[in-house]
């Protein structure tokens, strides 16, 4: 166990020195940075003083070592946008709302994905399986940018049901959420579906029934519990991908959380935000994957010893 | 005998041909058609209005049914521009990315695969560990780098695209690889003394192909929902191009007094992706059922 995890954790921080290589080599790549932030009417010696001031001047390699050491410092430079902010500030600000967007639409659609996935398994070539077959093509099909827009247009505009944008309590929560969590229900769906079909077939399922335990603990307790550990792998890329999606849903619900604070920079041509922002997914990214990676492997031993 | 009836077996064939037909995904097929190839080769003759200027004083009409004219029949947008014509032009540019995109990705992912699948040993080490890193890489992310510093166009998308599918088509080809390699005809070709860059053109490549195929297919749907949301965002495709994720995103403020501006190329994108992922599943088994677990 203790290999296994320690691999995977040098893992994580390969993918991400590579990551850190990728950001910076297209930072630079893509022309000086000092042209992006020098005003119009600035003469040569003035991006001569800023190229020396940022280290512009120095190889390439001395330059990403310096971005590297002061990244791992927690330094990512300071915002061009907000005057007197850090960018790494800008996104521990706006991190909290993010979180609780994300977390929020996890676990919504968990309460809903799993059910329907349990119940399409047991009622397999039903209408109700053909219903979540639907729901999962469409969710597949449906660009959540959209899914979004429809939804403020529907329940906040004509029924006036939920506020149509900003941060609030529960209520403005509920919209983004499901715009956000529609795919991620799709997929989780069928998942815990497969996996409940296949634990519905085995040998210790038949002998709960012929033990004769009723039925819904059958299904509810002994085969959920051992069809849960195929969902579960699923849940470093929805941790992952709703991160991701945040900036798309963030951006359509005005939610100030980081992945507006990412548009947001991109706008202001605020590279050092842009970075921080990019940075931090990333790791909350490899993270998840590390966290359910070990998680798996602890309720799995076979994944150890591969 | 001459009077051997032929007329009875007419219904069969009928019936034949009918069923025949049945196991093709006509309708998403047709759907397709419709909504994606045929307006994006026609869209310079047929589309009734010019796609980026419009009419000011036609802004804002609504669409036929209600309230407006045939003259837009799916309305106009802010600045008087007929969303139907750029419904059918935004097809064109969501078809082009995806087939150059696809076809990019393709193309290094499968030739990476091959290398790593045949030859194995350091290469093979150093392409899969590229293949992680790129996977652990989520496309937005890589977008809002690459429109941070190039700022938005056709090339960030199309490096966008190939970026995310590389690793996919990669990872298949290299696993199929190292299976086939192993067969006899490979052994065989190699002690007939073909060179190794002809054994994997003429005895590997032709066994992987099917593969290619079906993950192009099933790549091209979530291909356009990514250029979708790049240009949404003002990542992608820069204005004023008619793409249809700007389109949805020229509608966003305007959705209490107008919304048939976002709601339109929205629906063009779902219609054309259902359509395209079912049309993949269909291929999938057709082709190359080994993919189901993908």
């Amino acid at each position: 166990m203790q290999r296994y995890l320690a691999l995977r954790i040098v893992q994580s921080l390969v993918t991400l020195l590579a990551i850190s290589v990728i950001i910076f080599g297209l930072s630079r790549l893509s022309g000086s940075p000092v042209d992006a932030l020098l005003p119009d009417d600035a003469g040569p010696e003035e991006a001569e003083r800023l190229k020396r001031e940022w280290g512009l001047d120095r190889a390439l390699h001395i330059q990403y070592l310096s971005f590297l050491g002061n990244a791992l410092q927690g330094n990512l430079g300071d915002s061009l946008k907000w005057r007197g902010e850090t960018a790494l500030g800008m996104v521990w600000q706006r991190l909290p709302a993010t979180l609780q967007l994300g977390g929020f639409a996890i676990l919504v659609s968990t309460f809903i994905a799993i059910p329907i996935g349990v119940l399409a398994a047991v009622y397999k070539d039903t209408v109700f399986d053909g219903f979540g077959k639907l729901v999962a093509l469409l969710g597949q099909a449906m660009p959540n940018f959209w899914l979004g827009i429809v939804l403020i247009w529907l329940f906040a505009v004509i029924w006036n049901l939920f506020p149509t944008s900003g941060r609030g309590g529960l209520a403005h929560m509920v919209l983004p959420a499901i715009a956000m969590g529609w795919f991620q229900v799709a997929a989780l769906m069928r998942l815990t579906r497969s996996a409940m079909l296949e634990v519905l077939d085995s040998e210790y399922v038949k002998l709960a029934r012929l033990k004769g335990v009723a039925e819904w603990r059958v299904i509810w307790v002994h085969a959920l519990r051992n069809a849960a550990i195929t969902p579960l792998t699923y849940f470093g890329i929805i941790a992952g991908s709703i991160f991701t999606g945040s900036v798309v849903i963030e951006t359509v619900f005005v939610w100030p959380g980081t992945g507006l604070l990412a548009i947001e920079a991109i706008r202001a041509r605020d590279y050092p935000v842009v970075q921080a922002v990019v940075l931090t997914f990333a790791v909350v990214f490899i993270l998840a994957n590390l966290i359910v990676d070990t998680l798996y492997a602890y309720l799995d031993p076979r994944i150890r010893y591969e | 005998m001459t009077e051997a009836p032929t007329a009875p077996a007419r219904p069969n064939a009928f019936r034949r041909i009918r069923l025949r037909l049945r196991s093709y995904p006509l309708i998403p097929a047709f759907v397709l058609l419709v909504l994606l190839v045929f307006p994006a080769i026609t869209a310079n003759w047929l589309a009734p209005h010019d796609p980026v200027h419009g009419s000011v004083k036609d802004r804002r009409q609504p669409p036929v049914f209600f309230g407006g004219t045939w003259k837009y029949p799916l309305g106009t947008d802010r600045i008087g521009r007929d969303i139907l014509s750029r419904i059918m032009y935004g097809a064109r540019v969501s078809l082009t990315i995806s087939l150059v995109g696809i076809f990019v990705g393709g193309i290094i992912g499968a030739t990476l695969g091959m290398l790593a699948g045949y030859f194995g040993g350091w290469i093979d080490t150093v392409i899969m560990r590229l293949v992680d890193i790129s996977l652990a890489l989520p496309a937005i992310l890589l977008a809002l780098v690459l429109a941070a510093a190039t700022g938005p166009s056709f090339q960030t998308i199309i490096v966008v695209v190939a970026f995310v599918l590389w690793a996919l088509y990669a990872r298949q080809v290299r696993g199929e690889v190292l299976s086939i390699r192993e067969r006899d005809f490979v052994a065989r070709a190699s002690v007939a003394g073909a060179s190794k860059a002809r054994i994997m053109a003429r005895h590997i490549l032709p066994n992987v192909t099917n593969t290619i195929i079906v993950l192009a297919t099933l790549q091209v749907g979530s291909v356009i929902i990514l250029e979708a949301a790049l240009s949404f965002l003002g990542l992608g495709i820069p204005r004023p191009t008619p793409a249809w994720g700007i389109m949805v995103a020229d509608g966003r403020q305007l959705i209490v007094s107008a919304w048939w501006i976002s709601f339109f190329p929205g629906l063009a994108i779902t219609l054309t992706v259902f359509s395209l992922n079912l049309l993949g599943d269909w291929l999938r088994d057709r082709l190359d059922p080994k993919l189901k677990q993908v």
